[in-house]
């Protein structure tokens, strides 16, 4: 049984108990991923699994095989860092920093969701593709607690990136 | 090097050296150093040390509030696969340390004060193995004889004013009452809460012959060195301790606690380091909490709005003998008025887990409830909110007559009012419905005491013109890294590239450590007068007088002279450890960070949900070290401040002093859709007494006061007022307007 | 967290068989692991269903059949159902979050545990998950716990929102086992805890749920309403799914379902009677919530439980039928 994580292959652990959050921390020594509550509460242990994101601490390792794994490694390293990672850095989009990497494993998955049409519980109109307010992207990210509070500075990355990057577009009416 | 000062602060520097200085680094809102690290997952928190034939250790907490323990059945445990060892030594700490504490916190886990206390660690070859044991492990208790309450409000309990809070008397506050022409006097309260940085408290220990070395998230590092060698009894020297990224602490890691003795004691008994990382369960049960609190306050004004007399009572708790009692009344000291007074903190010894610092303890639930009173004193006065706080400012301290240092209250309840809109409020209640939501608007002044502790950091200028600054301040998030390589920076006149900041391990010199908005102030000072000491070298070496040196982008000018810096430092680097402790100052003056929030709220018509749809923060706390670092943490407060208003509440079961809401499913911190775009207005301010800065602290000034904001405006959104945080919607329900009653109200 | 094994089924029979041997089924896992990880569920063979082909949305007739493996995302993603079924579309995006909602599975989330605090901590007294100890909630902090359809033995809510819309919607939980296939519909799918709180719904030993059939749309006005203590990522105090129609004025048709405020999603036939055929109005709506709440009873904490269900029905009718003459 095996799984990729960032493109390499590892064997996954013999151990059935170990969660794909621990495998990661204490077998592959990728500890960007970071253990905030273990039970799906917080969001800190964000990663990408075939490219929709999920609590990794509620996933035991062994359900992975063959999955694509990706982590915060993989989305920009410190010196060659990926821009919704630079605008976290220009908009003070952390304090301590524990939080984030699970936020921006979030913040790129949320974009590919929104790419593809997904609704949200704050999308006026469930059967039409979703306009970006603000509103949309806080109740998307709402699965990332951040205890230092830099919810909106987070905000204010995404939507920095979100114009950037298109083609979504940022309402600006109806975010103000 | 002789400065022309001591270490002591005892007279305002008023030389203004950091607006002399030409690099134009401070205040800029640069971003963190750190940041690459940060967002990469480069940065590693102390559970990511990853030592050699490390162990794992889990935590068993008690399940009983009070007894001792009779027995634990450790061999079924030992013989699961991996285990290792069970601990109970009478090292292991029962309680966590308070700030600054510098020694044990009650030692002995044979003891059970409270439900949830720690009365074993389990050690084992991998975390699954030790988590298993450690539910496994079957410990039988003899229930205590006399226990203590488990409630504050119990008549049984024990009720003591704590040491260090001596109430504060003046004038006849009850003759004030009675004669004043309008008179508040009401009681609130507030619950527990729960630090819940996003880091679990963890701790790697390492044992190298005698000396130990922890890697660990605390905050204030050459504290915790002492009081973990006192737990050992070792000598201090012999333990070092490694903090270079702290996932966030907000009080709950300024002394070191469970888990951190718990791992030095299985290293020793193992021989082999061994982690304890705390389940977040864990971590709420038996850390640290704040205090709840049932606070009375008594204002009593004349005609024009003048308070004359102001009462603030206030009932805490804490386990006996614990000399922290939450103080409530800390800024209600100063900032208002009222010469016929009565502040008073009294504290009830019950048993419940070790309650101390909370992000701004005393102000951050105190302030909440004054200014929530202070809304129904204008109200019952007819007078605009914002009006009676500014006609109700001393000139001096009310009692001591202190002078302030400084204060910009009155600034930010203007500034913040116009970015906000305050003109568009409508005084009363009930007047705005959009949809099936009322809107409404609040304000409420915020104040911080300011506090210097004592620091020292070394400053290195280098032969090739780079500066190294090193200390074991931690960054908990609060933006060290930062502003301390500013600091030097523009001392230095160097560009902040050629700055490197080492932080976070006590073989660098004693910083003050993260805690009660200290750090920056106290840590930046000692680095600034290490950089003046080498400016003296400098000037030396140029030829000219300090006060003639120039420093900007790496070159030295002064007295006619020029040269690069780097050439004066020839081949020996430059090294000086600067040091500041309080003196004279913290007691002259009156130092508080001072601002003013302003709130609007929708409340569900029918539902009572409440949503804060916009903040506005006007903040002055003196010299803004960096605008970017001081926004944020003014906004990360405005967020606990949503978070006391409306969902945070520690529940504990009065049957067992069990907390029931021991996660983060159930104890709510907000998460992202509850906290709207917060405007933060960082107001221009220099304060010579609080700092050689000239700045104050700003880490808690967000929170203290942001949740009365709130339920003023929930008050006139909806008429409702609720005098016990938090504002639930359970609490609104039953006495909302009636929903569909016929549109008298303006619509917007 | 015990230690067990974990095989993985390759298909439905697969996973039977499993089941059959006593294993239990692992679905997403964001439930079963949580209560693991704390030994509330402590078993010794785990059985992966994840890729048992069972995670498909096909059409059946004029209604849908959802795969018990699709996961909520895919569920609420998909343009049929948000289309015909937005009742269901918006209960799941109201409940956890994004990430949990990638993992959570149609099957695994009718089948999730209580939330009750009591039952989560095996320091106390919990009948649910250690039968015959006592109820903990009962007399203790029971603020988010049911108003209806309480016993002596349990008070507990089922705390998830699919399965309220699905009430509402007449859908029906399919599955297979030992003896064969079932139909159940989901309001028999939950257990009321009576004297027996420790099963929390209907499914046999060895019954492996293989999907949800929604019949056909019924082109209503859906809403779903969900009122909780924080704006997301929190559990509901008490929410309501509505799905009317109206004709000439007055409610020609209704069906509401109410959830976190039963022990099982709740569904009253009464109310709905109550309401048909009527003109919408605060004291039409009023009487609803007479009927609805008539056997309301609250355990201290959760005694508001029983204005928030008034209030939040008043509400959501008032949404459904256009008839708030307060709202501007
Ligand atoms: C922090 C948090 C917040 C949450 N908030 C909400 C919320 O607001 N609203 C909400 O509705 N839910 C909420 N949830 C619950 C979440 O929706 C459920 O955990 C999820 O739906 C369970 O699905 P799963 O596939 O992961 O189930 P699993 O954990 O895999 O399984 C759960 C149970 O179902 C059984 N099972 C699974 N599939 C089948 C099958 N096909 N046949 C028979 N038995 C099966 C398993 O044996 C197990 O007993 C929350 C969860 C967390 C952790
Ligand atoms: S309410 Fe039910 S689940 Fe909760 S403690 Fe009582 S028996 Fe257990
Ligand atoms: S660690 Fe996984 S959600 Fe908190
Ligand atoms: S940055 Fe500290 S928790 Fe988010």
């Amino acid at each position: 049984m095996h799984a990729r994580v960032n493109g390499t292959e590892h064997p996954l652990p013999h151990d059935s108990r170990r969660t794909l959050l621990d495998w990661l921390r204490e077998d592959l020594g990728l500890t960007g991923t970071k253990k905030g509550c273990d039970h799906g509460q917080c969001g800190a242990c964000t990663v990408l699994v075939d490219g929709r994101r999920i609590n990794s601490c509620l996933s035991l390792a062994q359900l992975h095989d063959g999955d694509a794994i990706e982590t915060i490694e993989a989305i920009g390293s410190a010196d060659a860092l990926a821009p919704l990672q630079r605008a976290f850095v220009a908009h003070d989009g952390f304090q301590c920093g524990y939080c984030t990497p699970g936020q921006i494993c979030s913040a790129t998955a949320l974009m590919s969701e929104l790419a593809e049409g997904w609704a949200s519980a704050v999308t006026e109109d469930i059967a039409a593709a979703p306009v970006v307010t603000r509103a949309e992207l806080q109740e998307r990210m709402s699965g990332n607690l951040c205890r230092c509070g830099a919810y909106s500075n987070i905000i204010a990355a995404l939507e920095e990136v979100i114009a950037a990057e298109g083609p979504l577009r940022i309402d600006a009416e109806a975010s103000a | 090097m002789r400065l022309p000062f001591s270490d002591m602060y005892n007279r305002p520097d008023e030389r203004n050296l950091l607006d002399r200085t030409g690099q134009g680094l401070i205040g800029k809102p640069l971003d963190r150093p750190e940041g690459p690290l940060k967002v990469s997952g480069a940065a590693t928190y102390s559970a990511e040390w990853n030592l050699p034939n490390c162990a794992e250790g889990v935590l068993v907490l008690a399940s009983i509030p009070q007894g001792t323990v009779r027995e634990i059945h450790a061999d079924p445990v030992l013989a699961m696969p991996g285990v290792m060892a069970v601990i109970a030594d009478k090292a292991m700490v029962r309680r966590s340390a308070q700030g600054t504490a510098g020694k044990a916190p009650a030692q002995d886990v044979t003891t059970v004060e409270y439900f949830g206390q720690p009365v074993a660690v389990v050690v084992a070859e991998t975390f699954e193995q030790a988590r298993d044991a450690a539910l496994a492990l079957r410990v039988d208790y003899d229930p205590a004889e006399k226990p203590v309450p488990l409630d504050p409000e119990s008549p049984q309990a024990e009720v003591e004013t704590p040491s260090d809070s001596k109430p504060i008397e003046g004038g006849d506050l009850d003759a004030a009452m009675r004669e004043a022409a309008f008179a508040i006097d009401v009681s609130y309260d507030t619950p527990g809460h729960a630090s819940a940085a996003m880091e679990p408290h963890v701790t790697i220990a390492e044992w190298q012959d005698d000396r130990l070395i922890l890697r660990g998230s605390y905050q204030m590092l050459s504290h915790n060195v002492k009081e973990i060698a006192d737990c050992l009894s070792i000598k201090p020297d012999k333990v070092r301790i490694i903090a270079p990224y702290v996932g966030g602490g907000f009080g709950s890691k300024l002394g070191i606690t469970h888990e951190a003795v718990a791992a030095a004691v299985a290293a020793r008994e193992i021989g082999r380091p061994v982690r304890v990382v705390m389940t977040r369960q864990q971590v709420f049960q038996t850390v640290m909490r704040r205090s709840e609190t049932r606070q009375r306050v008594r204002l009593a004004a004349d005609a024009g709005g003048r308070i004359v007399g102001l009462g603030h009572e206030a009932l805490v708790s804490n386990l006996p003998q614990e000399d922290f009692a939450e103080p409530v009344t800390q800024a209600t000291e100063f900032l208002y008025g009222g010469d016929n007074r009565l502040l008073k903190v009294e504290v009830a010894r019950i048993s419940r887990l070790t309650a101390g610092s909370v992000r701004a303890p005393g102000e951050a639930v105190g302030m909440q409830v004054l200014e929530a009173a202070m809304d129904e004193l204008a109200e019952a006065i007819g007078m605009d909110p914002i009006e009676l706080r500014k006609r109700n400012l001393p000139a001096t301290v009310p009692v001591e007559g202190t002078p302030y240092s400084s204060r910009m209250l009155v600034e930010a309840l203007e500034a913040g009012a116009k970015a906000f809109g305050w003109d568009r409020r409508q005084p009363t209640p009930c007047q705005t419905r959009e949809g099936d939501w009322w809107i409404g608007h609040g304000v409420a002044s915020a104040a911080r005491v300011n506090m210097m502790v004592p620091a020292e950091a070394r400053v290195t200028l280098n032969p090739d013109g780079s500066a190294l600054v090193e200390t074991d301040q931690t960054d908990i998030g609060t933006g060290s890294y930062a502003i301390l390589g500013q600091i030097a920076g523009e001392m230095l006149g160097l560009p902040i590239e050629r700055v490197k900041v080492e932080l976070g391990d006590t073989r660098l010199p004693a910083g003050a450590g993260s805690g009660g908005s200290f750090g920056a102030i106290s840590t930046g000072s000692a680095v600034m007068r290490a950089c003046e000491a080498i400016r003296e070298t400098l000037a030396k070496k140029l030829g000219c007088e300090a006060e003639e040196l120039q420093l900007k982008d790496g070159v030295a000018s002064g007295g006619g002279k020029q040269q690069p810096i780097a050439g004066l430092v020839q081949e020996k680097p430059l090294a000086e450890t600067g040091s500041i402790k309080p003196g004279k100052t913290a007691k002259d003056f009156s130092q508080a960070s001072y601002g003013a929030f302003f709130a609007e709220v929708a409340v569900h018509a029918f539902t009572g949900e409440t949503r804060v749809r916009r903040m506005t923060g006007a903040f002055g706390f003196g010299r803004v070290l960096n605008a970017k670092t001081a926004r944020s943490q003014c906004l990360g407060g405005m967020v606990w401040g949503i978070g006391s208003a409306l969902t945070e509440e520690l529940a504990f079961d009065l049957r067992d002093g069990h907390l029931v809401n021991h996660d983060l499913a159930e104890y709510h911190v907000p998460v992202h859709a509850d906290v709207p775009a917060i405007e933060v207005i960082l107001l221009e301010e220099r304060d010579a007494a609080a700092s050689p800065l000239q700045a104050k602290g700003v880490g808690e000034l967000g929170i203290c006061g942001a949740a009365g904001a709130i339920a003023n405006a929930i008050h006139n959104a909806c008429g409702v007022r609720v005098r016990s945080f938090p504002l639930t919607l359970d609490k609104l329900i039953d006495q909302l307007p009636d929903p569909f009653a016929p549109a008298t109200a303006k619509v917007a | 967290m015990k230690a067990f094994t974990l095989d993985h089924a390759a298909d439905a029979q697969d996973a039977l068989d499993a089941l059959g041997a006593g294993a239990t089924a692992i679905a997403g896992g964001t439930n079963l692991v949580d209560l693991m990880k704390l030994q509330i569920a402590a078993p010794d063979r785990l059985v992966s269903i994840r890729r048992t082909g069972l995670d498909q949305i096909a059409p059946d007739g004029e209604g849908l059949r959802i795969g018990a493996l699709v996961t909520n995302a895919d569920c609420a993603a998909d343009g049929r159902v948000r289309r015909d079924w937005p009742l269901l579309a918006q209960a799941i995006l109201a409940g956890a979050s994004p990430q949990l909602r990638n993992r959570a599975t149609t099957g695994g989330n009718l089948c999730q545990r209580t939330r009750c605090g009591y039952f989560y901590d095996t320091t106390q007294a919990c009948n649910k998950r250690a039968p015959g100890t006592g109820c903990g909630a009962l007399g203790g902090f029971n603020r988010i716990h049911a108003v209806l359809g309480t016993s002596d033995a349990c008070i507990a809510t089922y705390p998830g929102d699919m399965a309220v819309a699905l009430l509402a919607l007449d859908a029906e939980v399919l599955t297979q086992g030992p003896d064969g296939e079932r139909t159940i519909p989901v309001g028999q799918f939950h257990r009321q805890p009576g004297d027996d709180p420790s099963r929390d719904n209907t499914l046999l030993p060895g019954e492996l749920i293989t999907g949800v059939r929604l019949p056909a749309p019924s082109g209503g006005m859906q809403i779903y309403r969900k009122v909780r203590d924080r704006a997301s990522y929190a559990f509901a105090l008490v929410s309501v799914a509505a799905d009317l129609a109206m004709e000439d004025g007055r409610i020609a048709r209704c069906a509401l379902a109410f959830g976190s405020l039963g022990t099982v999603p709740w569904r009253d036939r009464a109310v709905e009677q109550a309401l048909v055929g009527e003109t919408p109005s605060p004291a039409l709506f009023d009487k609803a919530a007479d009927v609805l709440l008539r056997d309301a009873r609250g355990f201290g904490e959760n005694d508001f439980k029983i204005v928030l269900a008034r209030r939040a029905l008043a509400a959501t009718l008032a949404e459904a039928t256009l008839s708030n003459p307060a709202k501007g």
